[in-house]
């Protein structure tokens, strides 16, 4: 117990004796959260469409005044026809035309069906959806305003009409930010806790000072033990640090029990760390266990389901995910801090994450070698 | 000459030898994007719901299997009361709840009216709205199957037209995305590393000493970075063009010569950094933390720049990432010329061109 002790304070010292270690654990965390959770939105903030009227009927003109008064719409009228619009488009000046034919609003009442045109830049598949899905629901409801003024029928119903209610739980404004940023927080203390421990292992092994303590009495589980606890300590407390942050700036309910958060981030920081210093075993310089860990962390991370649920992906993706740490992870962030899942409901997330850890953990004590 | 020509064969020799390089700059691309194209899909497939139902009734029965034969949805299980509801979302597998109330088909059938509610687990904000909406699209649509004559007065049919991308595949976005990544890892962060090596190891001490003149020595470790970096960038087009279908619509010859232009831009940038690193681990931070994460979230081809907020547009003018996927997009999939992507042309040469003049007046040819 005390040999421990003695590695460990070695350990301490030599981490916050570098200068750099400080502005690492506070300035990465912070700036990280900051900058990716707010650039991480699907949320549109505008459209710039443009409009191309034909029919110049009164019908047209309030349909284009609806658009005009959502402040979310950035109209450009005067456009005489599509072409104009299409190379706007191709210049990424707008990113929609709407085109209302000749006649619309006679159609309209001699064969009560007409149509307009919405033509949509899809380069971006994602925003493109929500563009036409915005922009026919501002159709449909000028659409019904104009059948009760009409035809003075006040909500006009078919007969058998089943009225369906939607609620979203636990995010109710369906804030995007509250979604990224457990993601982003689990993503970091992950980087933080492999690359640090990874390359403060191999380290030594570059300066040579790994040699003085092997030829110490210090045991392998010792050393690793030694390499291992400063870490996992800084990353939990980033962990606490990045959920501050996000509680501030972001208004992320923390519904859950951080005990249960805690518990469950310092087994799966185990076998993270774990990785960390395997692969810090079987390379020589720092520089190949930063590409090594870059390209699993790479490769963990997307698969994880940071930005994407994992049911979506393929199977053979979710039968690797389940020897993927961060997938159970991500999972128990966001379940524990949105919704407030206890230990009970993710006992199996919890037991595949001690596994993997315990796995990991004695792939690196049994690769360690003490001689070269 | 001939002395710049051995240089760079040593060089080549650098690269080749190490397996780690090599899973560095062929492993990764690829791996990418595999990943992108085939795992990150935002569309939603397979997800698992629930289902209270305190009718029990026929139409609330043809209603759920007209849902789950969807191929979206998977029935998790069956709820008996709303307690069940909070207790199945805390264990995170069922996405969504739909609760019809009692007496739903008479309802239905006699007032003409009746009520379905949709709870969705929004702690993932985007797959709820997508799960909601097509729950609502596949009710909506049995709905109007029971009334096949029914035909609605003055009704505006909004028709749309998917421009550029017909079937909204989101390889259009990932491949000029994975490209401009690709190319900035290779052609800036291994020149630098590959730079600030020898410096650190004290081989380049040896390097000025020999007969080749400084520039010599930048052209040299610069060219098979240069030549591996177009290889890698026809890679990419091949296998997005191959295997995700994404077509290169407009010049494929101005498609390369800004590809080429990029890379320059990248490799000016590499030189820089390593003038102002001192060692290995200095160039990689400066590499991974100023130029990948950037490159990632800033260039837009993930997340849309104008969904930002305002001071991370702003930061985005200054990553060069950001114009150089405008360019390509623009090519690939809008078939343009160069005279809807001149100004974003000129700012990348004004770019490389501010790099190079800054390396020079920072590269010492003595060690300190």
């Amino acid at each position: 117990m005390n040999t421990i002790r003695y590695i460990l304070q070695k350990e301490f010292r030599q981490i916050f004796r570098n200068k750099t270690m400080l502005p690492m654990i506070f300035g990465v965390p912070l700036l990280q959260m900051l900058v990716l959770v707010f650039a991480a939105t699907f949320d549109m903030k505008k459209i710039d469409m443009v409009v191309v009227d034909k029919d110049l009927s009164e019908t047209s003109r309030e349909m284009i005044a609806k658009f005009d008064a959502i402040p979310f719409y950035n109209l450009e009228f005067a456009v005489p026809d599509e072409t104009i619009g299409e190379e706007m488009l191709l210049s990424d000046e707008a990113d929609a035309i709407l085109v209302i034919p000749p006649n619309m609003e006679r159609n309209l009442i001699r064969d009560d069906k007409a149509q307009v045109q919405l033509l949509v830049n899809a380069i971006d598949g994602n925003s493109a959806q929500l563009i036409y899905s915005y922009s026919s629901r501002v159709i449909g409801n000028f659409n019904k305003n104009l059948i009760a003024e009409w035809r003075g029928i006040p909500e006009f119903s078919p007969p058998g009409e089943v009225k369906i209610s939607e609620s979203y739980w636990y995010n109710p404004e369906l804030d995007y930010h509250w979604f990224m940023a457990p993601g982003i927080l689990a993503v970091l203390v992950t980087v933080i806790g492999m690359f640090m421990s990874g390359m403060n292992l191999v380290r030594e092994k570059e300066i040579g000072t790994i040699e003085q303590l092997n030829v110490t009495p210090v045991k392998k589980y010792q050393f690793i033990i030694g390499k291992l606890v400063p870490f996992w300590l800084i990353a939990l407390f980033d962990l606490a640090f990045g959920l501050l942050i996000a509680w501030l700036v972001f208004d992320l309910p923390i519904v859950g029990n951080l005990l249960v958060l805690f518990a469950f981030a310092s087994v799966f920081l185990l076998g993270a760390l774990g990785l960390g210093l395997f692969i810090s075993t079987v390379s020589d310089t720092q520089q190949q266990v930063m590409f090594i860990s870059f390209f699993f962390m790479m490769i963990f991370i997307m698969m994880g389901g940071i930005f994407t649920p994992v049911e979506s992906m393929p199977h053979w993706a979710q039968t690797i995910d389940r020897v993927n740490p961060m997938y159970y992870f991500m999972k128990i962030m966001r379940n524990v801090v949105l919704k407030g899942s206890g230990f009970i409901d993710l006992l199996e997330e919890f037991l595949s994450l001690l596994l993997l850890g315990v796995i990991f953990l004695s792939l690196a004590i049994w690769r360690y070698r003490k001689t070269t | 000459m001939k002395q710049l020509k051995s240089f760079i064969k040593k060089e080549f020799f650098h690269i080749f030898r190490d397996p780690r390089t090599m899973l560095i700059l062929f492993g990764i691309p690829i791996a990418q994007l595999l990943i992108f194209g085939t795992v990150i899909k935002s569309e939603i497939k397979d997800v698992h719901i629930a289902v209270y139902d305190q009718s029990k009734d026929v139409t609330t029965q043809q209603i759920t299997n007209k849902i789950l034969s969807s191929g979206y949805f998977i029935l998790d299980k069956n709820l008996e009361n709303t307690n069940g509801i909070e207790d199945i979302f805390r264990k995170g597998k069922v996405k969504e709840v739909i609760v019809f109330e009692s007496n739903f088909g008479e309802k239905l059938k006699k007032e003409g009216k009746a009520n379905v509610q949709l709870i969705a687990d929004a702690s993932d904000p985007n797959t709820a709205r997508l799960v909601i909406s097509y729950t609502s699209g596949i009710i909506n649509d049995y709905i109007k199957k029971m009334h096949p004559n029914l035909q609605l007065p003055m009704q505006i049919q909004p028709e749309v037209r998917m421009y550029f991308n017909e079937e909204m595949k989101s390889a259009y976005m990932f491949v000029p995305g994975v490209m401009a990544l690709i190319l900035m890892l290779i052609s800036a962060m291994m020149t630098s590393i590959s730079i600030t090596r020898e410096k650190e190891l004290g081989t380049m001490e040896i390097l000025l000493v020999s007969p080749l003149r400084p520039a010599q020595i930048i052209i040299g470790k610069v060219i098979p970075y240069l030549l591996l970096s177009v290889a890698n960038a026809f890679v990419i087009v091949l296998i997005g063009n191959l295997v995700f279908g994404v077509p290169i619509t407009g010049s494929f010859i101005l498609l390369m010569l800004e590809t080429i232009l990029f890379i320059m831009m990248a490799l000016c940038l590499g030189i820089l950094i390593s003038t102002a690193a001192k060692s290995q681990m200095t160039a990689m931070f400066i590499s991974m933390i100023g130029l990948m994460l950037p490159t990632i979230i800033l260039s837009g081809f993930i997340y849309p720049i104008e969904n930002m907020p305002v001071v991370l547009q702003v930061i985005s003018h200054i990553m060069p990432a950001r114009y150089f996927v405008t360019i390509i997009r623009a090519i690939m999939l809008k078939g343009v010329g160069i005279l809807f992507v001149w100004k974003e042309t000129l700012i990348l040469i004004g770019m490389t061109l501010f790099f190079i003049a800054v390396s020079v007046r920072k590269f010492k040819i003595r060690l300190e």
